[in-house]
C-alpha cells in the first residue's frame, strides 16, 4: 500500500513538472499552489475550475463575435483582454501567447490572422485542461498531505 | 510590536503562515477592486493567508459606494480596467472624497505601458499583475496602518 502510494506520489511530481518543463504553465501557477492550506486544500483545483469554465465561455463568445462583420475591435479586444488576465494569474504561459498574439493580428486588423491564432488558443487551452483535469484526479486521491510535500 | 519589515522579510524567507493581524489591536483591513473572478479569489486568498481581513467588489463604482456606506480599509488593491467606473475614475474619487488609504494599482499593464494617468489619479504604489506574495509583502509595507 505504501509503495503503491509512493509511486502514485511520484507520478503526480512528474506530470507537475512536466507542465512546468512543456512550457503549459509558469511561475505564476506556483503562487496559486502556494494559496492552498490546511483549511483550503483544494484551492489550486477551485481556481483552475473556475479558470476553464469562465475561459471556454469567453472563447466562445469571441469566436461567435468574430464570426460576422462589422467587427467591433474594442470590444473583441475587451474579450481578449479578460481572458489574458486570468490566463496571466493562473499562470497559463502558452494560452497566454497565444492571446498576446491575437491581440497584435486586431490591432493590424487582420481578421483572418485573429482566426487562425484563434484556432491554435483553442488548441493550447485543451491541451491544458487534458493535462490538468487528471493531475487533480490524481492528487485528489493520495489526499492533502501532498500538499505538505510538494516541492517548491 | 512587530514591525511590518520584519513580517515581510518572513514573508519572503517562504514563513506564509506569519500573519499581519498577530501582534495588531485591529486587523489591517483590505478591499480588493477587481471584475475579474479569478483575480478576486486570487488577491482574496493572499491577503487572508496573511491574515489581513478583506472586502471585494467588482468595479470601481462599487469601491466609491462601499466608501460612501461609511466603510474605511487601510488598503484598496485598485485594478485598473473595470466596467462601469476604471480604476482611474475611482482613485480620483475616492481622493476627492478625502480617503486616505493606501491606494495600489494592480494591473495586467506593465510600467513601461501608459499608467501615469491611473499614477496622476492618486495611488501609493503600482504592481503588474498577477500579484504574488512578494509584491503583496512590497505593497503591505506602504500601509499606514491608522483606519
Amino acid at each position: 500500500m505504501e509503495s503503491n502510494n509512493n509511486s502514485l506520489r511520484q507520478q503526480i511530481a512528474d506530470m507537475r513538472q512536466s507542465l512546468f518543463d512543456e512550457e503549459m504553465l509558469d511561475r505564476h501557477y506556483r503562487t496559486v499552489e502556494e494559496l492552498s492550506d490546511k483549511d483550503h486544500p483544494n484551492f489550486a483545483e477551485e481556481v483552475m475550475t473556475m479558470y476553464f469554465r469562465d475561459s471556454t465561455k469567453l472563447i466562445a463568445i469571441f469566436e461567435n463575435a468574430l464570426e460576422n462583420a462589422p467587427f467591433n475591435f474594442i470590444v473583441l479586444d475587451k474579450y481578449l483582454h479578460q481572458l489574458k488576465g486570468s490566463s496571466a494569474s493562473i499562470g497559463a504561459k502558452k494560452v497566454w501567447e497565444k492571446i498576446n498574439e491575437m491581440r497584435d493580428c486586431l490591432r493590424e486588423r487582420d481578421i483572418e490572422g485573429t482566426r487562425t491564432v484563434l484556432q491554435q488558443l483553442k488548441k493550447e487551452h485543451d491541451n491544458l485542461r487534458g493535462r490538468i483535469e487528471p493531475y487533480f484526479r490524481m492528487l485528489r486521491q493520495v489526499g492533502p498531505s501532498e500538499i505538505a510535500q510538494r516541492p517548491k | 510590536m512587530v514591525k511590518m519589515e520584519d513580517i515581510g522579510a518572513r514573508i519572503l524567507a517562504g514563513d506564509h503562515q506569519v500573519q499581519y493581524g498577530q501582534n495588531q489591536r485591529t486587523k489591517i483591513k483590505a478591499l480588493v477592486v477587481d471584475d475579474n473572478m479569478i483575480n478576486q479569489a486570487l488577491h482574496r486568498t493572499l491577503l487572508r493567508n496573511l491574515g489581513i481581513e478583506n472586502h471585494v467588489v467588482g468595479n470601481g463604482r462599487e469601491a466609491v459606494d462601499v466608501h460612501c456606506s461609511g466603510r474605511r480599509f487601510d488598503l484598496i488593491l485598485m485594478d485598473l480596467d473595470m466596467p462601469v467606473m476604471n480604476g482611474i475614475e475611482a482613485t480620483k474619487k475616492l481622493r476627492a472624497m478625502g480617503i486616505q488609504s493606501t491606494i495600489a494599482g494592480v494591473s495586467s499593464r506593465s510600467v513601461d505601458e501608459n499608467i501615469q494617468e491611473f499614477w496622476e489619479a492618486g495611488l501609493d504604489d503600482y504592481q503588474q499583475k498577477p500579484l504574488n506574495f512578494p509584491k503583496l509583502v512590497s505593497i503591505l509595507q506602504k500601509v499606514n496602518h491608522s483606519v
